[in-house]
């Protein structure tokens, strides 16, 4: 199959047209960028940190977002990268190591922290604990401790944006599995832009590669040439998310366009669910033990803390 | 035809021989969802409906990175 733009064989048949690399790639530049100016996901005055892992899509939104700020001429605007070692045996340290290298070539500061250094405990040390005595999965603690880290990190380091290598599939997959557990109030909060904007404690969290899915991301990554060892979280398979995952990726290839389609019907009620948080302003409060923003008196990162202790 | 099978995901490599003639065949053959991989062979993306020959070394690299 040859690209419908010159006559060079395709590289990826899209809905609308098979592409070369070289096309390729300036079409999925250009639909990152599109997006980042669509959604004013970045100012020039930002100091911006990029959440890594080490994986496809950290390092491909890494990249472009510094490629962003050179073709825009956004001489001003800081990057970071941002990295969380979970303490996950055989997994994160492979991720980091190629994460290291990548920063190294691209000039791109990189900071590493640590669940280890801040909870005084692993993921693998954590995870059967705090299952038994709450049932949680990993990937429920992975979470919170995560985002607590990049969040407290980030804005510690001056960051008015945190930039995520969220694709189009994780998008989709987290709208369904918010429809199937009928939260609506966290529906609310995603999109393009997540976070509470408002809320000085948070630095708000962006997505560029949002309308990227998730083939086309690792495309890319093998058409830049970037070595990338493929690693697997030794818990992906234990959480909801996989399940949703399987259920999406069966449902596209018999019906190509059903995760872009996901996602457009939630851009279209998205102002709606926003509106309907606005009614019901969630009160945040400072946690009595870190200070950190919290819902509650405790925040879930400090409780989670607290149980390894007994 | 004989080809060689090297798979990111499960770190192995494999001989096998393939009665069909296309990627497509070949994937469906193996039950390897189309959405969840990219193919190539001599560092050469192929799209399903790429005839495949004897003796070609395929490499099915993973797209869903396993965090």
């Amino acid at each position: 199959m040859d690209c419908n733009t010159c006559n060079n064989k395709a590289v990826i048949k899209l809905q609308h047209g098979a592409l070369c690399k070289n096309h390729f790639i300036n079409y999925f530049e250009d639909k990152v960028f599109k997006t980042i100016n669509k959604f004013q996901l970045i100012q020039r005055n930002d100091k911006i940190c990029v959440a890594t892992s080490g994986g496809k899509d950290s390092l491909t939104v890494l990249y472009l977002t510094k490629k962003y700020l050179q073709k825009y001429n956004y001489p001003n605007t800081e990057v970071f990268a941002l990295a969380v070692d979970e303490g996950i045996k055989n997994y994160r340290e492979k991720t980091l190591e190629d994460l290291k290298l990548f920063c190294k070539n691209q000039e791109i500061p990189l900071h590493i922290i640590s669940n280890k250094e801040e909870f005084s405990t692993t993921l693998d040390e954590a995870y059967p604990k705090i299952n038994k005595d709450t049932n949680k999965k990993p990937c429920n603690i992975c979470g919170v401790w995560r985002r607590y880290l990049l969040n407290k990190h980030a804005r510690k380091r001056g960051a008015t944006k945190i930039i995520t290598g969220h694709n189009l599939d994780d998008e989709a997959q987290v709208i369904i599995m918010n429809m199937f557990k009928a939260n609506t109030s966290l529906a609310g909060r995603i999109g393009p832009k997540s976070g509470i904007e408002e809320h000085g404690s948070f630095v708000q969290r962006v997505k560029p590669l949002y309308f990227c899915p998730e083939k086309e991301v690792r495309l890319y990554t093998i058409l830049k040439g970037w070595q990338i060892q493929f690693t697997e979280c030794p818990y992906s398979h234990t959480g909801f998310r996989h399940d949703v995952q399987e259920m999406l990726n069966d449902m596209e290839q018999k019906y190509p366009g059903t995760k872009q389609g996901i996602i457009n019907s939630f851009l279209s009620l998205m102002p709606l669910l926003k509106e309907t948080e606005k009614g019901e302003p969630e009160m945040i409060k400072s946690c009595q033990s870190c200070s950190e923003p919290a819902n509650q008196e405790i925040c879930n990162a400090c409780k989670m803390k607290e149980m390894m202790k007994n | 035809m004989n080809l060689t099978i090297i798979n990111e995901r499960k770190q192995s490599k494999e001989q096998i021989i393939f009665e069909g003639t296309t990627l497509k065949e070949l994937l469906k053959d193996l039950k390897i969802n189309p959405e969840t991989i990219i193919v190539t062979r001599n560092d050469e993306i192929l799209l399903e409906n790429d005839n495949l020959n004897d003796n070609d070394i395929i490499t099915i690299l993973s797209v869903i990175s396993g965090g």
